[in-house]
């Protein structure tokens, strides 16, 4: 009986999330094009809104192609590790009060296990191709998201000072009876490291990379087709839900908001994440992409020492006020 | 309690996703291949090296920099996760929380300024 509410739990999250990022894909096509003046998808449906199923239908119809010198097991998997990893995350994401699919106390620990366990993927996906564009993007996906993922460690770990727990609903209710409401106030010097680190985690503009497209076509993902290409492309979006999913309860306060709604209990939740989404298609309609050198210098030479002074600054602040 | 008795059973819903997750993945892939297409030859199958016939192996040595990447990431990685409990029972441990963040930050930074200074965070010198 509990087994089929889990389940029951998951698959509402699950085909909630998979139907977001199918509109993710469209909205950020209209987002980018009316930033462009154009108007983006017009054609499919009334303004274009059947576009994403249109483009789902395709890639599932769409030819496999294994090229001959890929390394076949490794191959297969790769996309699977990535849509696992994005796709477990979503287990421990509290939408509104007391509804997570799992209330553990390791939450933010688990998401921070996953994340690093898509990376396998990308460098799986790179290495197998055996492709010299494959090859390179998965080296430099690895480095970046392994040296962004030191900086979005420590950005939260004053977070986790203020709220005492790793446990996502237990940050929201520390967050709701602390003075500000929100973590943005007293943490904005973390928020701005998250913020950046989010960005380059999930491999966005302007610190997309591994998959330039003027040099490295599709970087690790370039042998890719059909379905299996349409794995990464869910990972990779639902890992931006992910990340803004976290971004929101550890610093905009989760579901909680000025008014009630009534019979809408995760609707400040879905407002404060839809925000975020907006932000990453407005970043990437406004800024050019970094070269790699600057990426690397700007995570280790920046955003690093940025982070433990925002350590220093909390325990600093919360040990002369405590 | 007796050991081998414990059943973690808050994170059952966390196996069951990681099994609802594999599944969707095999399944979606498993059930198309009786839908796609399959019309390969040789050229089409070769890797991608925009319409040159594919040049030397692809695996070819990279530059020693991402190594180096790698070590200082499982340095200061592993010291970002002993910060983790640290930050848990911050309010509880009182004046000695913040002398031991001094020291350990402290510590970090020697480290951290040693990288620095050997330039191993200098992509090209």
């Amino acid at each position: 009986m509990e087994l089929l509410w889990i389940l029951v739990k998951i698959l509402i999250v699950f085909g909630v999330v998979m139907l977001h990022v199918a509109y993710a894909t469209y909205f950020e096509r209209k987002v980018i094009g009316h930033m462009q003046v154009r108007m983006g998808p017009m054609r499919v449906g009334p303004h274009g809104l059947l576009q994403p199923i249109a483009d789902g239908i395709k890639l599932f119809f769409k030819e496999d192609v294994i090229p001959t010198p890929a390394d076949k097991q490794v191959f297969y998997a790769a996309p699977l590790i990535c849509l696992i990893s994005a796709v477990s995350s979503l287990a421990v994401i509290p939408f509104f009060e007391g509804f997570a699919i799992a209330n553990i106390n390791i939450g933010l620990l688990y998401i921070f296990a996953l994340s690093s366990l898509a990376s396998y993927g990308v460098v799986l996906s790179g290495w197998s191709s055996n492709s010299k564009y494959a090859f390179l993007g998965g080296l430099r996906s690895s480095a970046q998201v392994i040296s962004y993922e030191i900086a979005m460690g420590l950005s939260l770990v004053g977070v986790m000072m203020m709220a005492g727990s790793l446990n996502l609903t237990d940050i929201v209710h520390a967050q709701m009876s602390s003075s500000f409401k929100i973590y943005l106030i007293p943490q904005f010097l973390g928020f701005f490291v998250f913020v950046v680190a989010m960005l380059a985690e999930t491999n966005r503009t302007p610190f997309d990379l591994p998959e330039a497209e003027t040099e490295l076509v599709a970087g690790y993902f370039t042998e890719y087709s059909g379905m299996r290409f349409a794995l990464f492309f869910l990972a990779e979006y639902i890992g931006m839900i992910i990340m803004s999913c976290i971004g929101v309860i550890c610093f905009l306060g989760g579901w909680s908001g000025p008014f009630h709604v009534p019979g809408l209990p995760f609707f400040w939740f879905v407002i404060k994440v839809y925000l975020f989404i907006f932000f990453y298609y407005w970043v990437r309609a406004t800024l050019p992409r970094y070269r790699y050198d600057q990426l690397m210098a700007l995570g280790w030479k920046v955003l690093i020492p940025l982070a433990l002074f925002n350590i220093v600054l909390t325990g600093t602040i919360k040990s002369i006020s405590g | 309690m007796t050991p081998g008795t414990f059943l973690p059973s808050d994170y059952l819903p966390i196996m069951v996703m990681l099994i609802f997750a594999t599944g969707f993945g095999v399944v979606t892939l498993w059930v198309g291949r009786y839908f796609r297409l399959r019309r390969p030859y040789a050229e089409k199958l070769e890797a991608y090296e925009s319409g040159n016939p594919p040049s030397p192996p692809p695996r070819f040595r990279f530059s020693i920099k991402f190594y180096l990447i790698a070590i200082l990431f499982v340095v200061f990685d592993v010291e970002a996760i002993f910060l983790y409990p640290w930050a848990l029972v911050y309010d509880k441990i009182g004046i000695f929380a913040v002398v031991e963040m001094f020291l350990f930050i402290f510590l970090l930074l020697v480290g951290y300024a040693y990288a620095w200074r050997k330039e191993a965070l200098e992509w090209e010198k």
